[in-house]
């Protein structure tokens, strides 16, 4: 990872760290009733934000609003200060915004090696995407074993650091994160928050971190907002979340 | 029925199987690429046939008629995509079905009044005589050429598909819709693309076809198109490989039911064969593992 290392900055919050996204007043859903609304939330670049809440929360939606996969009612979204209104889904990457869906987003029936490949199409640096799909292969051994192997054939895990890798062969800067802990081992689920907090700290990436796994997710993030019914109930720095017992007792039950 | 009877067939239900290949592979890509059944493929592929025989007309070279049935046929391909078929509901699948059928009807009205009812010559000079050796009929010049024009198409495919960035991202937009818009890849423009590549094959299947029918018309390829579905269903209708295989497997089957059983049972036999895929493997010979993940 040397070369997404050099990139790297200071990772301390401070509070002149500028704003990489700025929601505000968001309000968005899949017709008929809103399933997001009025969502504010700003996050500094260089975060990691834990986006929490029950199932059915409007996790998921709002990163597809943020995305674009979904239409965007009312409220706008700010990335460097930029509206992305109008903005095409297909053009997000290339603003330095990478999603990973639930459910992993690997096309199964391409090899990894491709999937990888999918992940630098849009670049014009030819070398410097096969050096990012080289950091990828180092920072995920298992990766490197199954290069031609297809993505249906590949494990939860394995297939979790195929997505996040692919991500990163975009050298993006903000990267949206839909429950990358589901269904893996609490084992693989801590390697993938150490490597997110590694990555926020070296080449200062922003995290938007989607997660039903409370604890592991306010263990690497910065803040936590947490969500009920599409609207935002508590949006508070993780240590006050991980701390303040009548916090957790109320929105995240434990 | 003699030995040397049996070669010729086999050696014309060969390339009848892969002229069939070529209108089946043009079905496969499109439903990669959209999940639609292009029922306008037909009368798409009789609409390039029609220019090759214009230019044909006027220049006298097969070669330039046939160089502009494959670029007409890719610009209908476009048209017939971006027009019609791009509006079409994708929860409804049979708002496709019916649109592309609508196309058919005007495809097909406008050819009618435009080069009117007679049979056409479709100009191909190559000669359907087999090449007799000690009595045993081999390829004749026609076989050849649909031979190495379909193998060609074939491969470019293969290279295409398989080797080039516009290939990944095809099969990444057929495959994974939203996951491929999500790493910056056009997806309905891949789509459009799709049909030019697909209706391309149409328009060479045409070339290959024609020749061996009575001529040129609005309806000419309807018959074949119940064929090459059929061999597209038999290929699992996902996979260009199977297309390929399907579409030989059935022109040998279609030939040798002309031969051992009835000059006129073909037509039925490829219903049979159908019945059969669909009963028994309806996923074709060729279906993989199949889990999506979108």
């Amino acid at each position: 990872m040397t070369a997404m290392a050099s990139a790297g900055t200071d990772a301390t919050q401070s509070p002149s760290a500028p704003t990489i996204l700025d929601v505000r007043g968001l309000t968005a859903g899949y017709g008929g009733a809103p399933v997001l609304q009025n969502v504010d939330l700003v996050v500094p670049t260089g975060s990691i934000t834990a986006v929490l809440g029950a199932n059915g929360a409007g996790k998921t939606t709002l990163l597809r609003a943020l995305s674009g996969l979904i239409k965007v009612t009312e409220g706008e979204v700010l990335l460097d200060g930029q509206s992305l209104r109008g903005v095409a889904v297909e053009q997000l990457v290339r603003l330095g915004m990478a999603h990973v869906p639930e459910g992993r987003g690997v096309v199964a029936e391409l090899t990894v090696d491709e999937n990888l490949r999918l992940g630098g199409l849009f670049r014009r640096d030819n070398a410097d995407v096969a050096r990012a799909i080289d950091e990828v292969y180092q920072l995920f051994e298992p990766l490197a074993r199954r290069r031609t192997y297809p993505g249906h054939q590949l494990s939860g895990g394995e297939r979790q650091m195929l997505a996040l890798g692919r991500a990163l062969v975009g050298r993006p800067r903000l990267l949206l994160l839909d429950e990358p802990s589901l269904g893996l081992a609490p084992r693989v689920t801590a390697q993938i928050m150490a490597l997110l907090r590694q990555l926020r700290d070296r080449i200062n990436l922003t995290v938007l971190l989607v997660e039903q796994n409370v604890r592991s997710a306010l263990s690497v993030a910065d803040q936590g907002m947490v969500m009920s019914l599409g609207r935002v109930v508590v949006n508070a720095p993780a240590a006050k979340l991980r701390n303040d017992e009548n916090l957790r007792h109320t929105y995240l039950g434990f | 029925m003699n030995f040397a009877t049996f070669v010729t067939m086999t050696v014309d239900g060969l390339a009848q199987g892969a002229a069939i290949s070529a209108f089946a592979l043009a079905l496969v890509l499109i439903w990669r690429a959209a999940r639609v059944v292009n029922f306008a493929q037909g009368a798409m592929a009789a609409a390039s046939a029609y220019i090759a025989v214009t230019v044909i007309q006027h220049t006298g070279s097969f070669w330039l008629g046939l160089a502009a049935a494959l670029i007409s046929g890719a610009i209908f391909g476009v048209f017939v995509e971006s027009s019609v078929m791009r509006f079409a509901s994708h929860t409804a699948p049979l708002n496709a079905v019916i649109l592309a059928l609508g196309s058919t009807f005007i495809i097909q009205g406008a050819l009618g009044a435009i080069y009117g009812p007679d049979l056409r010559d479709p100009g191909n000079p190559f000669s359907h005589a087999y090449r007799m050796v000690a009595g045993v009929g081999l390829p004749s010049d026609l076989n050849i050429f649909t031979f190495v024009s379909v193998a060609l198409m074939v491969v470019g495919l293969v290279l295409l598909f398989g080797k080039t960035k516009l290939g990944l991202r095809l099969r990444a937009s057929a495959f994974a819709p939203e996951v491929s818009r999500l790493l910056g890849i056009n997806v309905s423009f891949m789509r459009t693309v799709g049909w030019a590549l697909a209706a391309t094959a149409g328009a060479l299947a045409a070339e290959v076809i024609l020749p061996t029918q009575l001529g040129v018309n609005p309806n000419a390829m309807d018959g074949v198109f119940v064929t090459a579905f059929t061999a597209a269903v038999l290929g699992g209708l996902d996979s260009p490989i199977g297309a390929v295989v399907g579409g030989m497997i059935l022109g040998l089957v279609l030939n040798y039911v002309t031969g051992f059983v009835n000059p006129v049972a073909p037509p039925v036999a490829t219903l049979v064969v159908l019945l059969l895929v669909l009963l028994v493997r309806p996923n074709g010979i060729f279906a993989g593992v199949k889990e999506r993940h979108v």
